[in-house]
């Protein structure tokens, strides 16, 4: 395995008494699909939100591409390739399709009077678009779209900036199974290019068959991590999951 | 040193006053995430109501926050019927901050039409003793207002912690779609507290009327300090309003002795705005959850 | 050129002859009185609009605004002396610049709250700066108020120039408007209006963009008070920084469109005249007041999207009506 691209230490989060994160340490290597799994309520989106810099967290260390990050924050980490869906599928409802990936493209401040959206700038949109199987909705606001295919405009979105780690929060919730396959494979394809995942899922059988490792979290600390079939087996895995 | 000290007992003592008008606020605020900018001008109608009973029926106007709260309870559940309910939707809560202004304009307008707009006092023939205790002087009226304002919010706290009404609020301010879920009618609880909301205000108004000269024009300087109490506080926090206004009352009282009474309510604005660079949620708010 | 940007430039060009031309066709003292008022508002409103409609975040402040640029001007010529005639009018964007940067520090630190807060804290700003206008007696003489030197304009034409002043800064906020929303900051403005936490989450530097809109908020407001301040030649605390002048902005905002080009102007063009003619018949006196909030409950309640996106979507409705076949937009799937 190579490098970890993302590295957590020590993560810890406590809502007033509760302790949502503990001591949670893992890392995600470059070029994987990392998977984040767990009962409801082990801590996991809140994870994602504490290496995201949507929360604070109370200790621990994040590192991502070899250097450490101090204070979290969502614009900068964004800019330096580390980018995230939400659980909710959160587009921009009075944008168009294209707007909306136009959107993400991460702007220097110098081209802020540029056109909003240029020739070639719509055309990469359209080609992601037509990957994603949204092209011919590209001037249809995105207000008007159902939830799984506002789920893959997301998905298709933050990637209009080319970053270096994406975190996907549920990607197949809510999302009939047509739609599931083809965000699968989406998955699978830029993973091949080498894009890595995190992704936080509850659909076992395709953490299964797209996540190597797995890292299982309950009651905010890891269990278990390693490949598949390793933590299928692992006991306290079962426990955790079947026990409650 | 005797000067600081009886500064803070002034500020304590009006403190206490803006902390019932601010309870109000931030209580409607916690459970319909609606600022109710109108809260300064109805401070106002309560305190010329008062003072309309007292100078033609000679009601003691502590006697007549009796009648005048009841009366705005009705008052403010009407607003909320008519204004409030329908401003639904994401840009709710900011249609509000408009409509509110925009109340609070027409009941300016109105008080002014009937009032004229020269300054009042409501003056009981008490209204100048004031008592010395360890040499401190300590104004009868003010007193009593604080007393008043004090009894209120105890019984507010009461109704919002013993009561079946109370339980639905403090449901409804945590978590309003399990409220719902449990049986909570949302409605009835963001009509009845709306009154509530006005009714803290109608009650330190009588007092208000006693303590202070008042004009219809009074309610900028009034809903200026009321906001930036409760946003000192934390929007949606009773205990939080509280400690602001009586935070803002010592603060006021003593750049009142120490500098000069002009810069008083100046220095509170200052305060708030140097403690949001700290803390962005207020004293006892919380940080939105975003997510 | 597109023909959208064409259609676009074309508008703007009819409404600038037309409003150049008007004070020198309809020259009664009285009409012209009108025009500038009308026009302070558009650029206010205009003005606020750039700012809290684009952004989503309710600004309760701008007034704050408007009374530093009235003092900053009326103190200038106290203390420096920027001449007579037009020559102040040339002082003006200088000076709404200096206080544009001046409040970007505190722009900063209120945005950093939620939005409501930041409503609340702009409001508060408005307090601030009406007292500093009390208190500060050796720069602004206090309640007594802050004489400026009468401008050397001819009687018969008194008005006019400050009329073309004000014109000159709606149509500056005009352009400034047109050119943010066809800009890729007008498409993060919009993001941050439709989800702000989304759009920080895809790397958009979301109080950069907040704090572009803000300052070009408060130098065009602070522009527009120094031109009333020459124009009344005499100011004081309750008359510069007053609330009733921003919520009247506020309310032309909210009439013609939030979040469109034209609509805080054809909200002014709408109001303003009006509320002159309602100033005159019931008197200054307050009754005016209760007119005014009943306009605006009437407004807020009945018409909260505005006149253009209204007569827009009700446009919009035809057209689809009339396109008979029409293809489903989004195929059903079921939610898990």
């Amino acid at each position: 395995m190579s490098a970890a691209l993302l590295e957590i230490e020590g993560l810890t989060k406590r809502f007033g008494g509760v302790t949502a994160v503990s001591d949670c340490s893992f890392a995600v290597p470059e070029g994987t699909v990392t998977a984040l799994v767990g009962p409801n309520g082990s801590g996991k989106t809140t994870a994602f939100n504490l290496i995201t810099g949507y929360m604070r967290a109370d200790a621990g260390t994040i590192r991502f591409a070899g250097a450490s990050v101090r204070r979290p924050n969502p614009v900068s980490l964004a800019r330096h390739g580390l980018t995230r869906t939400f659980q909710q599928a959160r587009v921009f409802p009075e944008l168009t399709l294209v707007q909306n990936m136009v959107a993400a493209l991460q702007q220097p401040w110098r081209a802020a009077l540029q056109r909003a959206v240029r020739k070639h700038e719509r055309t990469r949109a359209l080609e992601l678009l037509e990957e994603f199987g949204l092209a011919r909705l590209a001037g249809e606001r995105a207000g008007n779209l159902s939830y799984g295919q506002k789920k893959l405009l997301e998905f298709a979105a933050v990637l209009m900036a080319d970053p270096r780690l994406v975190l996907l929060d549920e990607p197949t919730a809510g999302v009939n199974p047509l739609l599931v396959e083809q965000i699968e494979q989406r998955i699978r394809d830029l993973n091949a290019r080498g894009l890595t995942f995190l992704l936080v899922e509850h659909n076992m059988n395709l953490v299964m068959r797209l996540s190597d490792p797995v890292v299982v979290l309950d009651h905010g600390t890891k269990l278990a991590e390693g490949k598949p079939d390793e933590v299928r087996n692992d006991p306290r895995v079962l426990d955790a999951y079947l026990g409650g | 040193m005797h000067e600081v000290v009886q500064a803070i007992i002034l500020g304590v003592l009006v403190g206490g006053i803006y902390a019932l008008m601010a309870s109000g606020l931030t209580l409607v605020f916690g459970i319909m995430k609606v600022i109710n900018v109108a809260q300064g001008a109805l401070v106002i109608l309560a305190a010329y109501l008062s003072y309309a009973l007292f100078s033609h029926l000679h009601i003691d106007p502590f006697l007549s926050i009796l009648i005048v709260t009841p009366a705005m309870f009705v008052l403010g559940v009407a607003v909320q019927l008519v204004f409030v309910r329908s401003l639904r939707g994401p840009d709710g809560s900011e249609l509000s901050l408009l409509v509110t202004w925009a109340l609070a304009l027409g009941i300016e307008g109105v008080l002014s039409v009937i009032f004229k707009t020269n300054f009042r006092v409501t003056s009981p023939s008490y209204g100048d003793n004031s008592w010395s205790i360890l040499g401190y002087q300590i104004s009868e009226v003010r007193l009593f207002a604080f007393a008043s304002s004090a009894v209120l919010l105890l019984l507010l706290s009461l109704l919002l912690t013993r009561t079946r009404f109370g339980r639905a609020v403090r449901a409804t301010v945590q978590n309003p779609t399990a409220a719902t879920l449990l049986g909570v009618d949302a409605n009835r609880v963001q009509t009845l507290s709306f009154g509530l909301g006005v009714s803290m205000a109608a009650a330190a108004g009588a007092v208000y009327g006693v303590i202070y000269p008042f004009n219809p024009g009074s309610h900028y300087d009034l809903i200026s300090r009321l906001l930036s109490i409760v946003v000192l506080g934390g929007l949606g926090s009773l205990g939080g309003a509280v400690f602001a206004a009586l935070g803002m009352g010592v603060i006021e009282a003593l750049v009142a002795v120490e500098i000069s009474p002009v810069w008083s309510s100046f220095s509170f604005f200052v305060v708030l705005i140097a403690f949001l660079l700290v803390r962005p949620q207020g004293i006892f708010g919380v940080r939105e959850r975003v997510l | 050129m597109s023909r959208a940007t064409a259609a676009g430039l074309a508008r703007g060009a009819a409404f600038a002859a037309a409003a150049i031309a008007f004070p020198f066709v309809f020259n009664a003292a009285w009409i012209v009185n009108i025009g500038v008022l009308t026009l302070m508002y558009a650029a206010l409103a205009t003005a606020w609009n750039l700012f809290s409609g684009y952004t989503g975040y309710i600004t309760l402040g701008q007034a704050a605004f408007f009374g530093l640029g009235a003092y900053t001007l009326g103190i200038v010529f106290e203390h420096v002396g920027i001449g007579s005639g037009y020559n102040p009018f040339y002082a003006l964007p200088l000076v709404g610049a200096g206080i544009a940067i001046a409040s970007v520090p505190v722009a900063w630190i209120a945005l950093r709250t939620r939005h409501m807060t930041f409503a609340i804290v702009t409001l508060t700003l408005l307090f601030i700066v009406q007292q500093l206008a009390f208190n500060l007696r050796s720069l602004t003489k206090g309640s007594s108020g802050l004489m400026l030197p009468t401008p050397s304009f001819p009687i018969s034409s008194y008005d006019t120039p400050f009329y073309l002043a004000m014109l000159a800064i709606l149509l500056a906020g005009l352009a400034l408007c047109w050119l943010i929303l066809r800009s890729k900051l007008g498409l993060m403005l919009l993001a941050i209006r439709e989800d702000e936490e989304k759009a920080r989450g895809l790397g958009i530097r979301v109080t950069g963009a907040k704090l572009i809109a803000w300052s070009l908020m408060v130098w065009l407001s602070a522009m527009v008070g120094g031109v009333w301040a020459y124009y009344l030649t005499f100011i004081y605390p309750e008359s510069s920084v007053d609330p009733l002048v921003m919520i009247g902005a506020v309310l032309m905002t909210f009439l013609g469109g939030r979040g469109t080009l034209w609509g805080p102007t054809i909200g002014a063009l709408v109001l303003v005249p009006a509320q002159q003619y309602m100033i005159t018949k019931l008197g200054a006196s307050q009754l005016y007041l209760v007119g005014y909030s009943a306009v605006f409950m009437v407004v807020l309640l009945l018409l909260p999207r505005g006149i253009l996106p209204s007569l827009r979507s009700a446009i919009d409705k035809q057209r689809e009506r009339r396109r008979t076949h029409r293809e489903p937009i989004v195929r059903e799937e079921a939610r898990a």
